[in-house]
């Protein structure tokens, strides 16, 4: 469960300062699928804070596909943001940049090297998951 | 549910020559927590004692959950109001007040009102002229609502309260809220406070509305803009202009844009929720805010 806060001076809607917080939770892992929000009572006595905010909160973050509600039960994570990818990042831009420099040793311009990498992703095999 | 909770035509009261609040018309869809601001003397108090029925209006026509305010005991029944400071009976206790509130509202739901006191932690003996301002407020914020009221009117709620028991009597106004399914008009002079628990805004200044809407989109409607003198002329229809301050060089506009679309202009930004407030007062009164030229002189 995470807690909210609201900053009156930030210039930022009360309900985007909400959406905000919860992406950022999801970023930092504070929050992962599975996990629940607070209700809507449980922040508004918590932070004073009109309840239509909340349900409006929770409504843009369910239209981004990052919670959903569940009758009856509140309403619950359903996408991260924590991208399980990233580590990965680094490793293939190393291996991308070694390409390239070979790429261009062998006489191709930037934009031949950009026509080879479309035909070539174009070409090659989906995984099957 | 569509019945608009407030809804006004040209309300007027005058008390001899003096107008207190000047043609108002007014429409508040149900289910929102409404924040009546403005100066003193603007005409507050006397709207909130019309929509409670305490008051008859002058002319014009005003209509409370769609029915003419203290029509009869249904009508009363589904309004609580809180009138200036939370009054209570000081010679009473706190359980005197419970019964008294049982006695008088049909609707009355003790079990809510009996939990909240607990809740609260009010102690059920004590006299009501020795409770702390804070625990004033939330005994008279209990009552209103433990008769479980459609609409919840108070005026000036928290003006006398330190921060701490202002924070704790919007709580637990907010927690009624997500519970109760009511709607709220409240006045207050604290923008920070309407910005946080308000989703519509009334601005009176003068006995009259300035503007009336929902918050968001009122402050999306809203913009500032500044550019070269002159160059802030031409300005499209439906734009209308709130405040102008100039200096030889520069310009500065408030601007309202009541066109439904969005408004492109180089120059544009967003205004937050209490300088357009402080726009409508400054206008109303007839003020500009203080500009540099004027600074300077």
């Amino acid at each position: 469960m995470i807690d909210f806060h609201l900053e009156p001076r930030s210039g930022v809607a009360p309900y985007m300062q909400l959406v905000h917080q919860v992406q950022q939770a999801l970023r930092l892992g504070m929050l992962d699928v599975g996990d629940q929000l607070p209700t809507v009572k449980q922040v508004v006595a918590k932070i004073a804070i009109n309840p239509n905010t909340v349900l409006k909160a929770y409504r843009e973050l369910e239209r981004q596909g990052l919670v959903a509600p569940r009758p009856g039960r509140g309403t619950f994570v359903t996408a991260t943001l924590a991208d399980a990818s990233l580590d990965a990042h680094a490793e293939l831009k190393t291996a991308l940049q070694q390409w390239i420099a070979s790429a261009r040793g062998a006489g191709l311009d930037d934009e031949a090297i950009q026509a080879l990498f479309d035909t070539t992703i174009r070409k090659a095999p989906q995984a099957t998951p | 549910m569509n019945t608009p909770v407030l809804s006004t035509n040209a309300l007027t009261k005058r008390y001899g020559r003096h107008t207190a609040l000047a043609e108002a018309t007014l429409d508040i869809p149900a289910g929102r927590i409404v924040g009546l601001v403005g100066p003193n003397g603007a005409g507050k108090s006397t709207l909130l004692a019309l929509a409670a029925g305490l008051i008859r209006p002058t002319s014009g026509r005003i209509e409370v959950l769609g029915r003419t305010p203290a029509a009869d005991a249904a009508q009363l029944a589904d309004v609580g109001f809180v009138a200036q400071d939370t009054p209570v009976y000081a010679g009473l206790t706190v359980g005197d007040h419970l019964k008294l509130g049982e006695h008088l509202n049909p609707t009355w739901d003790a079990a809510f009102a009996d939990g909240r006191v607990r809740q609260l932690g009010l102690d059920l003996g004590r006299k009501a002229g020795r409770l702390s301002g804070g625990q004033k407020a939330q005994l008279a914020l209990t009552i209103a609502a433990a008769k479980r009221p459609k609409l919840l009117i108070f005026d000036e709620p928290v003006a006398a309260l330190d921060p701490l028991a202002r924070r704790a009597f919007l709580q637990n106004l907010m927690e009624f809220v997500a519970e109760l399914d009511v709607s709220v008009i409240l006045s207050s002079h604290l923008i920070g406070d309407v910005e946080r628990v308000c989703d519509h805004l009334v601005v009176l200044a003068e006995s009259r509305v300035q503007v009336a809407g929902d918050i968001d989109d009122l402050t999306a409607a809203h913009h500032r803009l500044v550019g070269p003198r002159g160059t802030l002329d031409a300005l499209p229809d439906g734009v209308q202009v709130i405040a102008a301050d100039h200096t030889d060089r520069q310009t500065t506009l408030i601007v309202h844009n009541t066109t439904g679309r969005p408004f492109e202009h180089p120059g544009a930004d967003t205004i937050g929720l209490e300088d357009m407030v402080l726009t409508y007062l400054h206008r109303a009164e007839g003020l500009t805010a203080p500009t540099l030229e004027e600074t300077r002189a």
